[in-house]
């Protein structure tokens, strides 16, 4: 189990992180997200015993990061931000030295590593010092490192920063994979990795934390959730439309850009309206193009609570 | 392996996949020769030691060791990769120790290559074989407080020529601390003790009654505190310093 209480961290006058708290329990995903500058990172430096917390502290697997910090460290596995890396080295030495450094037998290490570097599909480029390697592959030399030991508890610096659409599908599948036996924390500005990998989601903006729900959860908090939007044929005229959706009992606004043939109408809280507007359309016979349900946008949701913060 | 041992071994490999190894070990050799024979006058002297060796060890180091220093910590925290070794299970202490073996080992390593310095004398004359025993062992040690010196120094900021910079002048003044150059500046106003006790901390007198072959305890113990209470320095500035 992870647990994090009332970590906080000042930097002279600064606040970066200002009493976090959360629990991650084996078989969760969690998502941090929040803009840049939010104290995402700096929060995981403390969970990695990187950065001394100001105030709080975090346990990893009973062992608290501040008074047993090599047991803790053990238990963990970190990719840093930015995947630093001893550039000068080639992946395999690289990887021979993690292994080295976490005291790893010669058979767990010889295991660990043949498996590590066929799932992150490093074979092609062992031989050849990090420093020339593109940004794609010094990630996941960075991610083949913080899962080498095979820890119970993963921190990942945005584990997908940098990768093209088809690697960033292998890295979820990867850590869709792993979740089961294990409790992983992922950083992220990409919303739909939270929607794609993540159990769970924090949102964390100006070091303070704003939202600990799911994805799901999150996603309903939006105003689209369950809002209608439709389109109607080219030619026909809107405003008519508009005016009968908003009579459409629980709808409570609609909201329609003059001369579009697009409007979304909202419902009152709670109320589902969808099929009322499908019985009214048909029995109108409004030309559609296309009627559907909102299931709410993260991307908003985001911006909204983020936003609160900032004003 | 203990973690220790592999930062240790990835350090030392590390010193020789970049051309600062094989420039530091020829410049070094290079050196080391044409001080002894031309500065030095090792045959004029016909004297059968190694003394006009070892003399020049305090200077030839106070240049050089600080070229192997300043990346010890700058380079980690430029790269990013502090936050790679912190994170690994070791302790401050151990990351800060095996740093420190490894530029050690490679400055033993550049002292082992003059033996044929060793060989010469030995087949021109008979030296007293313990006494430049005592001075190879004075040698090392002397660099080993020069490189802890610069550890700590490289561990307080990330600019590697000022590191470099700051490193030789610390060394320079910790070499002359018993000579009239550095006492000087004190003993005008400062108390006798004090005085004192600054020429007792001079590098010099100690390293030249060492490789006088007069291997007194004392002035063991004194590079040994000397290194310790660096790193000591160096793990306490790290631990306030790493992130930023």
């Amino acid at each position: 189990m992870l647990k994090v209480e009332g970590l906080t961290k000042h930097y002279g006058a600064l606040t970066a992180v200002s009493d976090v708290c959360f629990e991650v329990q084996t078989g969760e995903v969690l998502g941090f997200l929040g803009p840049n500058g939010a104290g995402k990172t700096t929060t995981m430096r403390m969970i990695a015993g990187f950065v001394p917390p100001s105030a709080g502290r975090a346990i990893v697997c009973g062992y608290p990061v501040d008074s047993e910090p090599v047991e803790a460290k053990r238990k963990l596995g970190y990719l840093p931000e930015g995947a630093p890396a001893y550039g000068e080295m080639t992946p395999a030495d690289f990887l021979a030295f993690i292994a080295a450094a976490r005291g790893m037998d010669a058979a767990a290490r010889a295991r660990r590593m043949g498996a590590v570097v066929e799932r992150l599909q490093l074979g092609s480029v062992l031989h050849r010092p990090i420093e020339t390697l593109s940004k794609g592959f010094r990630r996941r030399v960075g991610l083949a490192q913080a899962i080498l030991h095979d820890p119970p508890v993963l921190i990942l610096d945005e584990p997908t920063d940098g990768l093209d659409p088809n690697q960033k599908h292998e890295v979820r599948q990867l850590i869709a994979e792993m979740a089961p036996e294990k409790i992983i924390v992922i950083s992220t500005h990409i919303l739909e990795e939270v929607d794609a990998v993540c159990t769970r989601a924090i949102i964390i903006a100006g070091g303070r934390l704003l939202a600990d729900e799911t994805p799901a959860g999150l996603i309903a908090r939006s105003r689209y959730h369950n809002a209608v939007t439709l389109t109607l044929a080219p030619g026909t005229a809107a405003e008519p439309v508009a005016a009968a959706l908003g009579a459409v009992p629980g709808v409570a606004s609609v909201e329609h850009a003059p001369g579009s043939l697009t409007m979304t109408a909202f419902p009152a809280a709670g109320d589902a309206i969808l099929t009322r507007i499908a019985d009214l359309a048909a029995a109108q016979e409004w030309p559609l193009d296309r009627l559907a349900l909102e299931s709410g946008r993260l991307d908003e949701v985001f911006r909204s609570i983020t936003r609160q913060e900032a004003a | 392996m203990s973690p220790v041992a592999a930062i240790v071994r990835r350090e030392l490999a590390g010193y020789f996949t970049t051309p600062l190894a094989w420039v530091f070990l020829v410049i070094f050799l290079a050196l080391a020769g044409a001080f002894t024979f031309h500065l030095g006058g090792f045959f004029q002297r016909e004297q059968a030691d190694l003394a006009p060796f070892f003399n020049f060890h305090p200077w030839l180091y106070l240049f050089l060791v600080p070229a192997i220093s300043m990346r010890l910590w700058a380079e980690e925290r430029k790269s990013g990769s502090i936050e790679l070794l912190m994170t690994l299970p070791v302790t401050m202490w151990q990351a800060v120790l095996a740093k420190f073996l490894a530029a050690w080992c490679f400055t033993g390593l550049a002292l082992a290559l003059t033996f044929p310095l060793w060989i010469t004398v030995n087949w021109l004359g008979e030296p007293d074989n313990g006494v430049i025993l005592a001075g190879y062992l004075g040698s090392l040690l002397m660099a080993g407080a020069f490189l802890a010196v610069g550890s700590c120094i490289s561990a307080a900021n990330r600019n590697q020529v000022v590191s470099f910079i700051i490193t030789v002048a610390v060394c320079f003044v910790l070499l002359l601390a018993g000579f009239p150059l550095v006492l000087d500046f004190f003993s005008g106003w400062a108390p006798e003790l004090l005085v004192e006790t600054i020429a007792g901390l001079s590098f010099l007198t100690h390293f030249a009654s060492i490789s006088k072959g007069v291997l007194d305890l004392r002035d063991v113990v004194y590079f040994a505190l000397v290194i310790g209470a660096w790193l000591y320095a160096t793990a306490i500035v790290l631990e306030m310093k790493k992130a930023d």
